[in-house]
């Protein structure tokens, strides 16, 4: 516990006001501890962008757009690094938003209740599994045994764009990277969606269940409505681990650089992290600063998403 | 509370004759379902394990619910869709969390168990006079560098993450504490989206202006740039955590006139501890294998380092992907000799990859250890209030 | 079976280490190495390493960080049994930051794809004690064609068709140009897919330069350290590459020999023969190759000559460079860079790179150029 509980010994005492002084200091510090905290993320933030923008100035300043002479674009840099990391990661969060949301309603109101910290637990191990560990797993397991279904994909379907194209083995495409970035974020989203569902007023569930609802109508009824905001949450964490995951699309894909929405054709792709990781062992001088020009870019865009997402769950309205 | 009203709607329509059958109905369905999926594979000739249980799985979902819609009507055919739903989606996340880990066991635990001169010297021994495709090795130097950093990480982002929590929950509701609070919330939502490698070139950045030597690596900064992707985790889960104590609880220790900080302390937290447990823990659990801010600020070593504060220090994650890396060794005879002790190892064409997996067996290992710790932290602590 | 078998090893090893620990010097030492020599820098030098002390840190090249790790631990040890005490390490920054690092006094040494060029070694003087700095080529490396065909063992290529399938012009294995190279072959009627490195890195600007010296209008891109053409397979790294390589059929890259693996190496027409990589072929290319003009006498570059049609030459390869300090400020220091810088480019220091980082040992003259090079190195 915290280590201010040395003076736990007004906890019992009476309203006295003999006790007040202690009381005061005791408030005044834990006030300030607490507002200092908040105030030392702003200065974080803060420090991180200023950081960024600092770094990248020189390829800024040396770039088409502003210089007009240099051999790189800012735009041309960024912008299908940008487009590859949004693609991989609304991809990913189609796969796993579903699921998830399947998972935790199964452990918090399917499952037998014995069972469902155990299975809990089971979903929470897939959290801890190292990136780097996904990575070795998704490159040397997953995308051999991928093949058949990308194949079967590409032609029954392929007149989907997005499974269009024309695939080559190894299958070291976005829909690899995208499926092993969904596994990556399913537990983030599932662990606080089925603590959100847990919370769901008992006393709604009952009255449901004894009007006679089915389990299903229950939770249509006043599960899902209660845990709505809490799920969007849990997505826009997801969300964030998607974009900014470095080594599993590292170590996956066949990096690209174009604006192709088929998915299963290798070499058409790329994130902004894992350019990044790629390029940064030999880079240096503008290159680097270029790379962290890429890096503030990706910290805008997440900055960008957040901020829609959190419009979107104001404007469904507070819950509470 | 708002949404009492809306529950009584679809019930209002009962239809007497309903009937529930028992749930082992389900495994004639499932098993219905399956045969069909074979059968229709082996015509058109696509017969395999994984399109069998895909096919079969999709058929059972027509299969039972048009069973049930025919004996249980049509509002119980519906649950039992959705109770397969949910069956398929737990079934669907537990394949490549089996797969991953069958990967990681059987090529990582070998290689742990296989380990010379005795069972377990993959983790007593470091990389010291390891060369080539010496057979040998281990991750002592990086197991205790991981364990040291995230020691400090957490040092650092759980005091800071669990009181800009406190903040938000329990000051930040009127005035300028109260725009503050929407300031920082904002700004954890968006640190949460902080990518990894941006994390890292902060943590290197901070570091670099106020040394004097450019090439510093410090195990610090690694824990420095890992406490940037911990902090808003901690916040978020703990603040999470914290809302759901009822305010009832909070009222009824002012009405006895117990100050507020000891109120936070003593029933707030105390209530919250075991979500606090779960959300310090998943945080531990993304930070603990990190990749990418480490390559960039911890450098590498192949022996031990304690000292936090002077010289580069390997971690797990780092070295896993420095050993992937390396791929394929060169063997050009029989055996390798470690040129500091003189020991002579068997050359290995994979044994890079085989350290790598043996690595990632280790740190999943950890990582487990330290989740079954929290719950049992968590059970230990937790308040028997809720199910 | 593997283990029981490593066990054995292990404990025979353990026996020999009872018997040799008594000998202590360089000699006995050598034998597990398969190194045959004893008798040269390294054991002339051998009274010297007592006296090293201190640290002494290096950075650059990650091509060359294989080698360089058994160089540094190799190193350690030797010095280690003669009582000495000095840390050497190399960080594997990148060439470019590996030169930055150098220049500004914050490494001692630095590994390098690329030599330090004129600007470089001007500006060098400030951090070496007012005397220049000289480049030294120390690694060696082929780089190998590897290809995954099934039923097809042994490939002869020559620089055009290679050209022609990184360029995407020639795409089927039964592509005629490829046929006629390997008459015995049975070729698949089968999509070539070649694998480039998605990382900038020294292998690719080698290997492109190589095609277009050789075939410069099937391979029209030039000598490019980051791919030209959009899409297609590539791995990260060297072991990204050669898994993708490995995880397809049909598949072409390139990459370090050393981490070929078990994959099949194309033989490269040179003149009128094909010549399949090896660590001495390799080494020829750099001997038939001409100094570059206009450096100093001590500051090593070679020029490769990349179209060389002389009998036995592997011409695929990547040199990497040591950067040294012509001078250093403290003894110590110098001290310990010179015995270093020695013991790398020694016989027994090339087979320790051979051994384990695949890499070709540098010819017996050249060593001795190197050598008197960093005698040169004048020290306090």
């Amino acid at each position: 516990m915290s280590s201010t509980d040395v003076e736990s010994e007004p906890s019992t005492a009476p309203p006295a006001s003999m006790k007040t002084s202690g009381r005061r200091i005791g408030d005044s510090v834990f006030s300030y501890l607490s507002v200092g905290s908040g105030v030392l993320i702003f200065l974080t933030l803060a420090a991180v962008a200023i950081f960024l923008t600092s770094e990248s100035m020189p390829a800024i300043i040396a770039s088409q757009e502003f210089a007009g002479t240099a051999e790189f674009s800012l735009i041309q840099t960024a912008l299908p690094l940008i487009f590859g990391t949004v693609l991989a990661s609304a991809i990913a969060l189609i796969i796993a938003i579903p699921i998830s949301i399947g998972i935790a309603l199964f452990i918090s109101h399917f499952a037998p209740r014995r069972m469902a910290a155990g299975l809990g637990y089971m979903i929470d191990l897939l959290a801890a599994v190292p990136s780097v560990v996904y990575g070795l797993w998704g490159g040397l397991w997953l995308v051999p045994r991928m093949e058949p279904l990308y194949v079967f994909l590409n032609t029954y379907f392929g007149w989907i764009p997005l499974f269009g194209g024309d695939p080559t083995a190894p299958m070291r495409n976005l829909a690899s990277a995208s499926i092993v970035l969904a596994v990556m974020v399913l537990p983030i989203i599932t662990a606080v969606s089925r603590e959100v569902f847990l919370q769901t007023p008992r006393l709604q569930e009952e009255a449901a269940l004894a009007l006679g609802a089915t389990r299903w109508e229950t939770i249509k009824t006043v599960v899902l409505p209660f845990g709505r905001s809490g799920v969007v949450a849990a997505s826009m964490l997801g969300l964030g681990r998607a974009l900014g995951e470095t080594m599993a699309v590292l170590m996956i894909l066949a990096p690209g650089a174009t604006f192709s929405l088929h998915i299963l054709e290798v070499g058409r792709h790329n994130s902004i992290a894992a350019n990044i990781a790629s390029k940064q062992a030999e880079a240096s001088g503008v290159d680097m600063s270029l790379l962290i020009f890429t890096g503030l870019v990706l910290f805008v865009l997440t900055f960008i998403i957040n901020a829609l997402a959190r419009w979107i769950v104001a404007r469904s309205g507070p819950k509470s | 509370m708002s949404s009492s009203t809306s529950v009584q709607t679809p019930l209002s329509v009962r239809s007497t004759d309903e009937r529930r059958l028992p749930w082992y109905h389900l495994i004639f369905t499932g098993l219905a379902g399956l045969l069909v999926a074979v059968a229709a594979l082996s015509i058109a000739g696509a017969l395999s394990v994984a399109s069998a249980i895909l096919l079969g799985f999709v058929l059972h979902l027509l299969f039972g619910w048009t069973y049930s819609l025919v004996r249980e009507g049509p509002r119980w055919a519906m649950d039992r869709l959705v109770t397969l739903l949910v069956i398929g989606a737990f079934a669907v996340s537990m394949f490549p969390l089996l797969s991953l880990l069958w990967s990681v066991i059987s090529r990582g635990m070998t290689r742990v168990l296989a380990a010379k001169p005795d069972v377990l010297s993959f983790w007593t021994s470091d990389m010291s006079g390891i060369i080539g495709g010496a057979d040998a090795g281990g991750v002592f130097h990086a197991t205790v560098g991981t364990l040291l950093i995230t020691l400090w990480a957490s040092i650092i982002s759980i005091p800071v993450g669990l009181f800009t929590a406190i903040f938000l929950v329990e000051y930040a509701d009127q005035g300028w504490k109260r725009t503050l609070g929407k300031g920082v919330t904002f700004l954890v939502d968006v640190m949460t989206g902080i990518p990894s490698i941006v994390a890292g070139l902060f943590g290197l950045a901070v570091f670099i202006a106020f040394m004097p030597d450019q090439s510093v690596r410090m195990g610090i900064m690694g824990a420095v740039a890992l406490s940037l992707l911990m902090i808003p985790t901690v916040v978020r889960n703990s603040e999470e955590m914290l809302r759901l104590v009822p305010m009832d609880l909070r009222e009824a220790a002012y009405a006895l006139g117990v100050p507020k900080w000891l109120t936070i302390v003593k029933v707030v937290l105390r209530t919250a501890i075991a979500g606090l447990t779960t959300g310090v823990t998943l945080a531990i659990a993304r930070v603990i294998g990190e990749t990418a801010p480490l390559l960039l600020t911890v450098g590498m070593v192949t022996s031990v380092n304690w000292d936090m504060f002077d010289g580069r220090m390997a971690t797990l994650p780092t070295f896993i992907n420095q050993q992937y890396r390396n791929g394929n060794a060169n063997c050009m005879s029989e055996t390798v000799t470690n040129p500091v002790n003189q020991e002579i190892y068997a050359c290995s064409i994979s044994t890079n990859i085989d350290r790598a997996w043996a690595a990632a067996f280790t740190l999943i290992v950890i990582v487990m250890v330290l989740n079954i710790a929290a719950r049992m932290i968590s059970h230990y602590f937790s308040p028997k209030l809720s199910r | 079976m593997k283990v029981r078998k490593n066990k054995l090893v292990s404990l025979a090893a353990l026996g020999l280490v009872g018997g040799l620990a008594l000998t202590a010097c360089g000699g006995g030492a050598e034998e597990g190495n398969g190194g045959s020599a004893g008798s040269d820098n390294g054991g002339a030098e051998a009274g010297g390493y007592a006296e090293l002390t201190g640290n002494l840190a290096g950075s650059g090249a990650s091509s060359m960080q294989n080698a360089q790790t058994a160089w540094t631990e190799s190193f350690m040890g030797l010095v280690g049994a003669e009582g000495g005490d000095l840390q050497v390490t190399y960080d594997p920054t990148g060439s470019g930051t590996g030169r930055e690092q150098f220049l500004s006094g914050q490494v001692k040494f630095a590994g390098t794809d690329a030599a330090l060029d004129e600007e470089e070694l001007a500006a060098s003087t400030e951090q070496c004690n007012g005397e220049q700095a000289f480049n030294l080529p120390v690694y060696i490396s082929p780089i190998a064609v590897v290809f995954n065909l099934e039923g097809v063992e042994a490939l002869n290529l020559s620089p055009e068709v290679i050209g022609g399938i990184f360029a995407e012009t020639i795409t089927n294995w039964n592509d005629p140009a490829i046929a006629e190279l390997n008459p015995d072959a049975t070729l698949p009627d089968l999509p070539i897919v070649p694998v480039h490195r998605s990382d900038d890195s020294g292998t690719t600007e080698n290997f492109t330069e190589y095609l277009s010296e050789n075939a410069p209008d099937a391979w029209p891109h030039g000598p490019i350290e980051t791919w030209p053409i959009d899409g297609g397979q590539s791995g990260d790294g060297t072991s990204g590459l050669i898994s993708a390589v490995e995880g397809g059929n049909g598949t072409i890259g390139y990459a370090d020999a050393s981490q070929a693996g078990n994959l099949g190496t194309a033989a490269i027409q040179v003149g009128e023969e094909f010549v399949p990589f090896s660590s001495a072929a390799a080494a020829k290319s750099v001997d038939v190759s001409p100094r570059e003009e206009g450096r100093a006498e001590n500051d090593i570059v070679v020029s490769l000559d990349r179209t060389t049609t002389e009998e036995g030459v592997y011409p695929i390869v990547l040199i990497s460079y040591l950067a040294l300090c012509g001078s250093y400020a403290d003894s110590a220091e110098g001290e310990a860079v010179k015995a270093y810088a020695s013991y790398i480019i020694s016989e027994d220091g090339q087979a320790v790179g051979e051994q384990n980082a695949g890499s070709a040992p540098i010819s017996d003259e050249l060593r001795t150029e190197a050598q008197a090079a960093i005698d040169g190195i004048t020290v306090g």
